[in-house]
C-alpha cells in the first residue's frame, strides 16, 4: 500500500510540474512549487516506510522547513523589489 | 488487522485527495481558484497520508516525528499560500470575476491569464469598459 501512495504522490508531482511549466504568471509557478514541496515531504515519509528506514522522516522534517522558508523568502523579494519589469517599479514597491 | 485496514484506507484516500488537488491546480481558470485547489493537497491529502503512516508506526518515536511533520505542514501551508495570494494581489494580478468577462469566458472557459509582462495593465479590464 505504500507503493500505491507513492504512485499517487508521483502523479501529483507530475501534474503540479505541468502547471509550473505552463503557468502564465510567476505566482502560478510558485504555487506549483509549493505543492511540489509538500508532496516531496510526504513522499520522503512514505518512502521511509516503504524501504523500512524511518530515518527518512528527519529529512522530511528538514525539507518541510526549507520549503516554507524558501517560499516566504521569494515572496518577500517580490513584494519589496521589482523583477526588472520596466514601468512596474513604483507599483511593486508599494 | 483493523489498524492495517484503517491505515490502508487513509493512505489511499490521502493519495486520491492529493491527485484531486493537483488536477484542480492544473484545470482551474484563475490563480486565486488555483490556490483553493492547492490547499486541498496541503491540508486533507497530507493529513490523511500522515494519519495512515501514524497508524502503521504505532506508539513509537516515528509517530512523534510524523506528528511533528503534520503540525509543520498544517501551520505553514496556509501561511505560505496566504502570503502568495497577498503578494499576487499587491502586485496587481486581477481575479477572474464572473461579470467582467462573461463573453470571453463563455467563448473559452480556459482563457489565458495575464502573463508577467501584462501584469501592470491587465487585459481583463478592457472588456467591460467599451461603450
Amino acid at each position: 500500500m505504500f507503493a500505491t501512495a507513492t504512485l499517487f504522490l508521483l502523479l501529483t508531482v507530475s501534474l503540479a510540474l505541468m502547471r509550473a511549466v505552463i503557468g502564465p504568471s510567476v505566482f502560478d509557478r510558485l504555487l506549483a512549487t509549493n505543492t511540489i514541496g509538500t508532496c516531496t515531504v510526504l513522499l520522503l515519509a512514505v518512502i521511509g516506510f516503504l524501504t523500512e528506514r524511518p530515518e527518512f522522516l528527519d529529512l522530511a522534517l528538514v525539507y518541510g522547513l526549507l520549503n516554507v522558508i524558501g517560499t516566504v523568502a521569494v515572496l518577500k523579494f517580490f513584494r519589496q523589489g521589482n523583477l526588472g519589469d520596466p514601468g512596474n517599479s513604483e507599483k511593486a514597491g508599494q | 488487522m483493523l489498524i492495517d485496514g484503517l491505515s490502508w484506507a487513509c493512505l489511499i484516500a490521502g493519495g486520491v485527495f492529493c491527485c484531486i488537488g493537483a488536477v484542480g491546480l492544473l484545470r482551474m481558470p484563475d490563480f486565486y481558484t488555483r490556490t483553493h485547489a492547492a490547499s486541498v493537497t496541503d491540508s486533507v491529502g497530507a493529513g490523511l497520508i500522515l494519519l495512515g503512516l501514524i497508524l502503521q508506526a504505532g506508539l513509537t518515536l516515528v509517530a512523534v516525528k510524523l506528528v511533528m511533520i503534520g503540525l509543520l505542514l498544517f501551520f505553514t501551508g496556509p501561511v505560505a499560500v496566504h502570503a502568495l495570494a497577498k503578494a499576487a494581489f499587491n502586485r496587481g494580478l486581477k481575479p477572474l470575476l464572473a461579470d467582467t468577462d462573461r463573453s470571453a469566458s463563455a467563448a473559452s472557459p480556459l482563457q489565458p491569464m495575464p502573463t508577467d509582462e501584462q501584469l501592470p495593465t491587465p487585459g481583463l479590464e478592457e472588456a467591460p469598459s467599451k461603450p
